[in-house]
């Protein structure tokens, strides 16, 4: 039987559900041919806002590469409009002129945002919120920085607001409204928001009525009916969307508000279906991810013979604006019969309210702790009886039966049908079977299998949990801690930010990301230092008072308040010459011990604070420089003696070692770095229990990483091998930059190699040459700033304030 | 050179201590650390944790805090209290800024620490 030809026209969310649905169900049914006037893949639009400001990149939104439409055999045009369908020949038209026949037909055009209908509407600067072009648009204007003004205080237009204000814009949001999302949030509430969305240094106009918008051939402002004039070098129009049904209509099908499919979503012609936020079912068109989905699987089963049929469930929804928690689900209108448990504290900036009709919750909207918005959506779509809760409903799940619940029990008592991904609409039953048919371990898989958690992703914390129950001890969730008390951030999304909203100082990046203390704490001060000083090499200038006293006096406090001396010895070798002026430091300061440490290198413990330039004036002089044995950086390269002296070396270990040292030292990492080299697999210099090891062998080099022998007990891992000691010294500059960028602060190699996975990091540094040489460039780029010796600049009198007491009393003067 | 104006010793300019930082008063009583907060507040304590005698002025400083060096045990600079889960007391000295000058108290200086 030769395949039927399936055309589509429009490559959204919607028909990449139906399409994913339907290769599952009979995947060589149907020749598939994609027309999208976007001129790219399947991404998904819900995060668009993440990527406005700054926090996603579009890559990270992509649902569906071209290398999945490739191995699906699906032609794919992009940037093709489609202008007629001809219902006779059975053939869509594109309006490039290509033509392609079809079976059956899927019209999903989705819906085009509505344009304020006001004078000047259609100027230059004037954009709407609907695309990756609208987003680029946007942050090309923002580029520049000046004003915006949006138009439309809902969910869309607050989100606009916000990414353009985190692309450093100076922007206003002007609402029809008395107050915002007013279809969501009672008065209330709305205010409590428009103080949450001013304090990012918003402005909000309610009430706004827009009259005109000015300007010659560009947009110059915003005229409102009252007669304010608002400047402005870019609008966003974000008030609603209307369903794209103009080629429907020409095409001769029903159209209403949208295009008019039956429950089965077939429009008037049975071999056409509507799908997305085009179609009309039940007299009702749709705009969130949910339905649009339910509709997917719809068309999926009934283009192979099925007879599902949509049925429009209650939706929820989450404002994705970082900082600012908000979640509304079901119905919340107010009307007759009604009734509202509503829970507001103003000081915590928490609202709930839920609206119950016979004892059954309709809808509930949370703002400003939203962790129990799936619990409720999920009593809405059961239609669960409250009566027995009521009184203590509107405090959550962990209030109900008595004692408060931990949330692991509460996931355990939720039925499998109960959803725990809106937006894919995945239940806990099929999460849990999927885990255990597939043998899936974390959440990764469980996203790759079950598409729960993928999408907006505010249902994470859920799957984990479902997760861990699932596998019980062996699963290991990544909840994010946060850095310390100072922030509710983890360390990654700390990191995150300070790239995407540039921030270049502590106080920028306690202001910006809403610090808790006003300078923060040990803990987090030391780790935004480091995260800055590797994010921004040559820009930000180092606060040394965010330093540990060792990284700030380049030496090791001890108990007693001296301090340790360790200078230099490249790859562990040292002459007469270094080790007499050594021991002529020794004797000149009375430096009560001397020791070889563990790194093959000389350590001289108990140095008095003020002597400390002294010393290193003499230890400079003799050509040594600090060791940076206190440094949450590069420490020692140990080596054995290689072929210039062992009969079983293989290769020049040695030279390699201080060649490896020469390159590396002076940089910051995560956490201190240990390196060793080794002649041969005898492994005399240990390497195979380093952060980063090398063993020489006749073909070339072993390169060894994730190694620990300390607290924990590890030997290294083969990350790949080397010809040349050049490509040792690419890949182990490039595993090492890696590290420094997704490595959390005081995080050793292998508890991060742990974390992100092995096979992750060989992929990086090992197998795509371009990612090596790229993070190779940015270490040796970043070294230009740090290569210079800490001890000599202190000689030079730098930080002298550090060595030298503010004032000194002897008796004779306190006592006068 | 170590001017006295009454009760008060003169230490040094304020501007010589960091922001976020200390410096130590040498002392017969044992060093004394000046801390110079955020917020332009100035203290004064013992250079010794309550804890394993670590020296306080070594620490990184935070709003009114210090964190040891030797063991991160934190203490406040307005009581010398060990703030958190740990016990213990680090004596205060008294300190003041006139001019842009650091005094502390000549009693406190001359005293020997216990």
């Amino acid at each position: 039987m030769s395949k039927q030809k399936l055309v589509i026209i429009g490559n959204g969310m919607a028909p990449g559900r139906a399409l994913e649905k339907l290769f599952d169900a009979a995947p060589d049914a149907f020749d598939v041919t994609i027309f999208n006037a976007e001129p790219r893949v399947n991404y998904d639009r819900i995060m668009l806002s993440p990527v406005l400001s700054g926090e996603k990149t579009f890559e990270q939104i992509v649902i569906h590469g071209d290398g999945w439409y490739i191995q699906h055999g699906i032609v794919l045009y992009k940037g093709h409009k489609v202008v007629m369908i001809d219902r006779e020949a059975k053939t869509v038209t594109s309006e490039h002129g290509d033509v392609a026949a079809y079976d059956k037909l899927i019209i999903a055009t989705g819906s085009s945002p509505f344009i304020v209908p006001v004078p000047g509407n259609q100027l230059a600067g004037v954009v709407t919120y609907r695309d990756l072009d609208d987003v680029h648009a946007m942050m090309l204007a923002a580029k520049t920085g000046g004003k915006a003004v949006v138009i439309g205080g809902g969910l869309l237009g607050l989100e606009a607001a916000a990414g353009l204000k985190a692309q450093g814009m100076d922007v206003t949001v002007l609402h029809l409204m008395p107050t915002l999302m007013e279809r969501q949030l009672d008065p209330a509430a709305g205010y409590l928001l428009q103080r949450a969305v001013e304090a990012r240094g918003i402005k909000v106009f309610c009430k706004a009525n827009t009259h005109a918008i000015t300007g010659e051939s560009r947009v110059t402002g915003v005229k409102l009916d009252d007669g304010t004039v608002l400047p402005a070098d870019l609008v966003v129009m974000a008030v609603g969307i209307r369903p794209s049904a103009g080629l429907a209509k020409e095409s001769g099908l029903t159209v209403n508000r949208g295009i008019v499919v039956t429950p089965d979503m077939r429009t008037s012609d049975p071999d056409i279906f509507a799908l997305g936020e085009c179609a009309e079912a039940s007299g009702q068109v749709f705009g969130l991810v949910g339905p649009l989905y339910d509709m997917a699987g719809v068309v999926a089963q009934n283009l192979v013979g099925g007879r599902a049929e949509f049925q429009p469930s209650a939706t929820a929804t989450k404002l994705k604006v970082t900082g600012i928690d908000l979640y509304s689900a079901g119905d919340f209108a107010d009307m007759p019969g009604r009734e509202e448990i509503v829970l507001r504290d103003p000081t915590r900036g928490i609202y709930k309210r839920l609206v119950i009709e016979n004892n059954r919750i309709l809808g509930a909207v949370l703002y400003g702790e939203t962790g129990d918005g799936p619990w409720f959506f999920d009593m809405i779509k059961r239609g669960t009886d409250i009566s027995e809760m009521r009184e203590t409903l509107i405090f959550g799940q962990g209030y109900q039966g008595g004692s408060q619940l931990d949330p692991m029990a509460a996931v355990a008592a939720l039925p499998d049908e109960a959803e725990i991904c809106g937006c894919n609409g995945v239940c806990k039953g099929k999460i849990t079977a999927t885990i255990t048919a597939k043998g899936l371990t974390d959440l990764d898989g469980v996203r790759a299998h079950t598409k729960a958690s993928a999408s907006c992703g505010s249902c994470t914390g859920l799957v984990e949990q479902v997760i861990k129950l699932t596998l019980g001890g062996s699963y290991n969730p990544a909840a994010v801690q946060p850095m310390c008390t100072c922030t509710d951030l983890g360390h990654d999304d700390v990191r995150r930010l300070i790239k995407a909203k540039e921030l270049k100082s502590i106080p920028a990046v306690m202001q910006e990301l809403g610090w808790k203390t006003s300078c923060g704490c040990a803990k987090c001060r030391p780790a935004l230092n480091y995260y800055l000083v590797c994010d921004w090499p040559g820009e930000y200038e180092d606060d040394s008072q965010s330093r540990y006293i060792n990284e700030r006096v380049h030496a090791n406090i001890q108990k007693n308040g001296t301090y340790s001396v360790v200078p230099r010895m490249w790859g562990g070798l040292t002459s007469a010459k270094e080790l007499r002026a050594i021991a002529d430091v020794v004797e000149k300061f009375a430096i009560p011990t001397v020791k070889v440490t563990g790194g093959q290198r000389i350590d001289l413990l108990g140095v008095k604070k003020e002597d400390l330039p002294a010393v290193w004036g003499d230890l400079n002089k003799a050509g040594m420089i600090s060791g940076a044995a206190y440094a949450k950086g590069l420490r020692t390269v140990k080596t054995c003696v290689g072929t210039d002296w062992c009969r079983f070396g293989t290769q020049d270990s040695t030279g390699l070692g201080v060649k490896i040292e020469k390159f590396m030292w002076g940089s910051w990492t995560p956490a201190k770095v240990k390196m060793a080299v080794s002649g041969c697999p005898r492994n005399c210099s240990e390497a195979t229990c380093k952060d980063v090891g090398v063993i020489c062998v006749d073909s070339g080099y072993e390169i060894h990483f994730a190694g620990a022998a300390g607290l924990d007990l590890l030997a290294t891992q083969v990350l790949g091998h080397a010809k040349t000691e050049d490509e040792v010294i690419e890949i182990i500059a490039a595993l090492v930059q890696l590290y420094r960028e997704q490595g959390r602060y005081l995080e050793r190699i292998y508890k991060w190699a742990k974390r992100v996975g092995t096979e992750s990091i060989k992929a990086t540094v090992i197998e795509n040459r371009e990612k090596r040489r790229a993070l190779f460039e940015r270490f040796v780029i970043s070294q230009t700033y740090v290569q210079t010796d800490p001890w000599a600049a202190r000689v030079a009198g730098r930080d002298a304030h550090e060595f030298a007491p503010l004032a000194a009393f002897g008796m004779a003067q306190a006592a006068e | 050179m170590n001017a006295r104006t009454s009760d008060w010793v003169e230490v040094g300019a304020l501007d010589s201590i960091p922001v976020r930082g200390a410096r130590v008063v040498k002392a017969p009583g044992g060093d004394i650390a000046v801390f110079r907060a955020a917020d332009g507040a100035i203290f004064a304590l013992r250079d010794k944790c309550p804890h394993k005698g670590g020296p306080l002025s070594q620490g990184i400083v935070h709003s009114h805090g210090v964190t040891c060096p030797l063991h991160n045990w934190v203490i406040s600079l307005e009581t010398g209290e060990a703030l958190g889960a740990d016990k213990g007391c680090t004596p205060r000295i008294p300190v003041k800024i006139e001019n842009g000058t650091v005094l502390i108290s000549a009693a406190a200086l001359a005293t020997l620490a216990a």
